[in-house]
């Protein structure tokens, strides 16, 4: 345990050096502050959104960005460090290799909640400031969504891990990388849009979409902030999905951990047996 | 005394790669050992099986009783290691990366922070370590393979970069370490400057070990001659050569010098020889690190 918040610690004490921590958190404020402030610009007005739209924002901003984030942090901690040496002499040490995966785990989890929860922080209170009504409930619905805004990172972090644990160059890690990212973000839900529309509803029942979205973190993430509260779900558009889906946030939030889980004991299992 | 490191039979392959193959001995406390061998000749993958970063294929390895490869983290504690182009991360300081890895060697934060001063890096110890040249990197390397007075000490070609005075410090800090009943082992090109320092040296050639004993062993293994240079009195090189010539193999090397190859057997008798010849100065030069090296390849290669 020592060793792990260690090598978290110094993981920490690098992104703080190299401006991780600094860049990630301003843009993150900067594009939530935007999207607070002048989110219905397009339509031509300039005004503050209520809270419920504000998540919405937020939402579509975080699927987009925060696994991209997640994946730059991660993808070469293991490949990067084996390939500029410094493994090699940690590995040296009386420290297991679980040990430094985990390390890098918390580490890069608490520069990510950290930029998160101040950035969205910062818009929330900005909206407060403005004299903007917030009820509980949306309330509650906007630390959800930051939550599981840390937790969508978690999954792209440990994801980032296993794709570094597998190959031999860095190079090879990022391209892999943005694949993974342009899959699950991008082309995913377009191919599944293209399917149900094929379909026109014969074959693929609830059951079988539940199954499909599940098998994208993204998609459970936007299921379980854009269909959890009433008061966001009138606005997010994609409502009409949501009708068909009989699943619970608990659930969502089980299957997003089995999504951090999963990849992390792979990566950890693989990292283990590899060898130098 | 008990062995610190115990190679049995070691064998390790990449593939078709036979890296190391069929390697054994046993190294005990207050040794220096060189470990001898050209680029490929699985110097630095027995390092690693050593380390326990890569498992053998076959044989065993025993490093202050345990096995490294096992996860058995408490020998580590113990056990130094300077790596081959050692680097690190460029954002943090000297001072924080020692600070740290003394941490998670469970070792004191203000002694290891006392070697920076030791390899000289004292007034580094502030500024980033991008800002290194690679000398300094390799001390860094090395105050943080001497974090807990390791009792075993591997180090991977550790002179490289250094200038020829650290070099000297770096022998010293060595012989400290050897002196309190460590266990070092170092892998080097540089054979000149081991062989009297190393008390024992390790072949390796294409992942077999060719030779293994100390330098005297070696030469007398070897049966390499020794070199006897005889500088003539003035005007007498001729006959010098003359005389010699017909007693062993001899060369004049200028004007007044002249080089005699000769066997152990025949050294004593030859230097007897040439005494009673007129002389001005002798010089006995034993086969170097660089001539046994180069024997015990050629040997390999014959057999």
């Amino acid at each position: 345990m020592r060793n792990v918040l260690l090598i978290a610690g110094k993981e920490i004490q690098e992104s703080l050096r190299n401006r991780w921590v600094l860049a990630t958190t301003l843009l993150l404020a900067a594009l939530a502050l935007t999207l607070t402030l002048l989110g219905s610009a397009p339509t031509g007005s300039v005004a503050v959104q209520p809270l419920g739209v504000v998540i919405v924002s937020l939402v579509s901003l975080s699927v987009l960005l925060l696994p991209l984030i997640a994946l730059l942090l991660s993808h070469d901690s293991i490949v990067g460090e084996i390939e500029r040496g410094t493994m090699l002499l940690l590995l040296s040490y009386p420290v297991g290799r679980s040990q430094v995966l985990l390390g890098k785990f918390v580490g890069h989890i608490a520069v990510l909640g950290f930029a998160t929860i101040l950035g969205y922080g910062i818009a929330a209170l900005v909206l407060g400031t403005t004299g903007t009504e917030i009820d509980s409930d949306s309330l509650l619905a906007f630390l959800t969504m930051v939550m599981s805004s840390v937790l969508l990172g978690a999954v792209f972090v440990a994801i980032g891990y296993l794709i570094s644990s597998l190959v031999r160059e860095r190079a090879t890690a990022a391209g892999i990388a943005i694949g993974v990212w342009l899959a699950f973000v991008v082309l995913y839900d377009m191919g599944l849009l293209g399917l149900l529309v094929i379909d026109q509803g014969h074959n693929i029942s609830a059951a079988t979409l539940n199954l499909l979205l599940l098998a994208n973190p993204t998609d459970v993430y936007r299921m379980l902030n854009l269909a959890g509260t009433s008061g966001v779900s009138t606005f997010a558009g994609v409502a009409a999905l949501s009708n068909a889906m009989t699943l619970g946030a608990v659930t969502l939030l089980a299957v997003l951990m089995l999504w951090v889980l999963l990849p992390l004991l792979l990566a950890a299992h693989i990292f283990t047996r590899r060898e130098l | 005394m008990t062995a610190t490191i115990e190679v049995t039979n070691l064998a390790k392959r990449y593939g078709p790669v036979e890296a190391v193959r069929d390697v054994s001995f046993a190294l005990e406390p207050g040794e220096i050992v060189a470990l001898v061998g050209h680029n490929g000749a699985g110097k630095t993958t027995l390092l690693k099986l050593l380390l326990g970063l890569v498992r053998p294929t076959a044989g065993s390895v025993r490093v202050l009783g345990d096995d490294p490869a096992a996860g058995e983290f408490e020998a580590r504690r113990r056990l130094g290691f300077l790596p081959e182009n050692v680097s690190f991360n460029p954002a943090l300081t000297g001072r924080e990366l020692l600070s740290f890895y003394a941490r998670l060697k469970g070792q004191s934060v203000p002694d290891a922070l006392e070697l920076l001063d030791k390899v000289g890096l004292g007034l580094a110890s502030s500024r980033r370590l991008g800002t290194y040249s690679k000398g300094m990197r390799q001390r860094l390397g090395l105050a943080q393979a001497l974090i807990g007075e390791p009792r075993v000490l591997l180090l991977d070609e550790p002179t490289s970069g250094l200038d020829p005075a650290l070099r000297l410090d770096f022998y010293d800090i060595m012989e400290v370490r050897r002196a309190s009943g460590a266990t070092v082992i170092l892998s080097s090109h540089a054979l000149a400057e081991l062989g009297d320092r190393a008390g024992r040296i390790i072949i390796l050639n294409q992942g077999r070990m060719v030779a293994n004993g100390t330098i005297d062993e070696l030469r007398h293994l070897a049966r390499l001659p020794a070199k006897i240079r005889c500088r003539s009195t003035e005007g007498n090189a001729n006959i010098l050569s003359h005389k010699l010539s017909a007693a062993a193999a001899c060369r004049r090397v200028n004007g007044h010098t002249v080089e005699i190859d000769v066997l152990p057997e025949r050294k004593l008798e030859i230097l007897q020889l040439v005494t009673d010849l007129p002389v001005s100065d002798i010089d006995v030069i034993p086969p170097s690190l660089d001539e046994l090296y180069a024997h015990f390849l050629r040997a390999e290669a014959a057999s």
